[in-house]
């Protein structure tokens, strides 16, 4: 049975230095709120795994916390680059990271795999492409009955999933919807599964083929309205286009980016005072553009 | 020659939005393919099934999504599922008709970088890398990829192959090698694919556009096609719907939104 517990308990006792943590959500319900916690507790050696890591990504590496990333597509959407992300990659700053890099098909199937207890994945995948080159996890095997060439690659299986969601019950029972991207199989797949939700009701009501997590299925659900922010629960909150936005000009400096990080997540004690602490500095910004570059 | 009434980026947008028709299914990427997919949807193709990689099928969104995911691509879907349900049911599982991409690099075979620029272990700039192109171009029917056009971008020998297209499809395969057409439409003009050897060859200029000038641009000796051809200009009614369609996008946003820069 799912514990219901602040955030901060929640991430100090699931998550450990050295951990392979994926914090998944596509575009959709991105734990923003678990993934500051994780900053201001200083986890460290973390071996991350999201198939979009976004603006939550580009702050835990630009912040030191991890020391590998498995991923598939790397951008601040809509936007551009990921200057924490490139500047890891390029230059080894804050400290170097590895990368482990797939394709969106191939990262759901290993997801499946892991989900499924089984131990890779097959799919047909990366056809005449130069990934496998560079990454020994993508191989090749023959098919039993056809002899057709396909790809394989190992399961995916986590220390921790963070996910937020819109709703649980009090037993702890999560309720996700809209895009639910690859929740589903990144719960089942990780030892242990923390959930921030928007919020805890009395019954769920859920339809009959929801996408559901049964409170058995996770460890640790979080209150925290808001927690997907600059990403959007649906029916509850749009995506923060500007904040994305903003963010580029945000990260593109370290000593920029380390003192706003500082000033809004280290000096914060919780996501509400974060929140608190951008809409203070944003209330005086002028509007920006937005590109659809 | 007369000027254009339109900028390239707009001229490109709108002849990739004419090679959409009826109800072909399409895995539309974000930006330029998403914006040309919608644009077609508003024009003469209203039936054209518009699948995003974050779980919508049948989307119908009436201002531009700025993210692949975005609230209003799940809102007015037909359906909307999971991730790895996209990737393996109506991708892999051969449902698509048409996969719309754009990328930082393309060589004469169609194939696309959009990994790193250098080396892979020592990039002089890293790009987001993957997401869904290497299935998407080499699942789909036929490959669309909307770029604009420079020896710098149209390259002899891509930095990396992040995804193929065609010419790498195994025999086996349910759209095999030789079964398949890429079409490529720039701010120039448009390429497309032979059909056994998948080298792409200049099919058309857009008007004012010489095919000196593609093939100036063009990394790789460019093949012209004896019959080479020239879009039509837009009409004041595709011009007219494209800036509309860039006008409720930024409305609906909040913000000043603005066609991808020239």
């Amino acid at each position: 049975m799912a514990e219901i517990t602040s955030l901060r308990e929640a991430v100090a006792a699931l998550v450990a230095d050295g951990n392979q943590v994926a914090m998944e959500g596509f575009t959709h319900l991105i734990p923003f709120a678990a993934g500051h916690e994780v900053i201001r507790q200083r986890k460290r050696n973390l071996k991350l795994v999201r198939m979009t890591p976004d603006v939550i990504y580009d702050q835990v590496i630009g912040m030191g916390c991890a020391e590998s990333l498995i991923f598939s597509w790397g951008g601040n959407p809509g936007v551009g680059s990921l200057h924490r992300f490139r500047e890891a990659v390029q230059a080894g700053w804050p400290r170097p990271l590895e990368i482990e890099e797939h394709s969106h098909a191939d990262m759901a199937a290993r997801y499946q795999a892991g989900a499924s207890g089984l131990p890779f994945a097959v799919l047909r995948g990366y056809i005449g492409s130069d990934l496998p080159r560079y990454n020994q996890k993508i191989r090749f095997i023959e098919c039993p009955f056809t002899g057709e060439t396909l790809a394989a690659t190992p399961a995916l299986n986590p220390d921790v999933a963070l996910l937020h969601a819109q709703k649980a019950d009090r037993k702890g029972n999560v309720l996700i919807h809209g895009f639910i991207g690859v929740q589903k199989e990144a719960a089942l797949a990780s030892a242990k599964v923390l959930v921030t939700v928007e919020e805890i009701v009395d019954r769920l009501d859920a339809s009959m083929n929801a996408c559901v997590l049964p409170s058995w299925v996770v460890t640790c659900v979080a209150h925290v309205p808001g927690g997907a922010h600059p990403s959007y629960a649906h029916g509850y909150y749009s995506r923060d286009n500007a904040f994305y936005k903003g963010w580029d000009a945000i990260s593109r400096d370290r000593e920029r980016f380390t003192a706003w990080m500082n000033r809004h997540v280290m000096s914060t004690s919780d996501f509400a005072e974060y929140r608190r602490s951008i809409a203070s500095e944003a209330a005086a910004a002028p509007q920006k553009e937005v590109s659809l570059a | 020659m007369p000027e254009l009434a339109c900028t390239p980026t707009e001229m490109m947008t709108i002849e990739a939005a004419r090679r959409l028709r009826g109800s072909m299914v399409c895995f539309v990427g974000i930006g330029l393919p998403s914006a040309a997919a919608n644009l077609a949807r508003a024009l003469h193709a209203p039936g054209v099934v518009l699948i995003y990689e974050a779980g919508a099928i049948g989307s119908k969104p009436d201002v531009l999504p700025l993210s692949i995911g975005d609230g209003e691509l799940a809102e007015t879907a037909d359906t909307v599922v999971s991730v790895p349900e996209i990737f393996r049911y109506w991708l892999q599982g051969g449902r698509v008709d048409v996969g719309f991409l754009g990328a930082a690099q393309i060589d004469r075979l169609g194939r696309i970088n959009t990994t790193v620029i250098g080396d892979y272990r020592n990039p002089a700039v890293r790009l987001p890398g993957a997401g869904g192109a290497p299935e998407i171009a080499t699942s789909a029917k036929e490959v669309l990829i909307v770029m604009k056009q420079s020896k710098r971008n149209f390259v002899e020998k891509l930095d990396f192959v992040t995804s193929s297209g065609f010419v790498d499809r195994p025999a086996s395969h349910p759209c095999a090698r030789g079964r398949g057409r890429t079409t490529v439409i720039t701010d120039l003009g448009v390429m497309t694919s032979d059909p056994s050897t998948h080298e792409l060859t200049l099919s058309a200029v857009h008007p004012s556009i010489t095919a000196e000038r593609a093939i100036a641009e063009t990394g790789w000796k460019l093949s012209v096609a004896a019959d080479l051809g020239s879009t039509a200009s837009p009409s004041e009614h595709e011009l007219a719907t494209l800036r509309d369609l860039f006008a409720r996008t930024a409305r609906a946003h909040g913000s000043t939104i603005t066609a991808p820069s020239e």
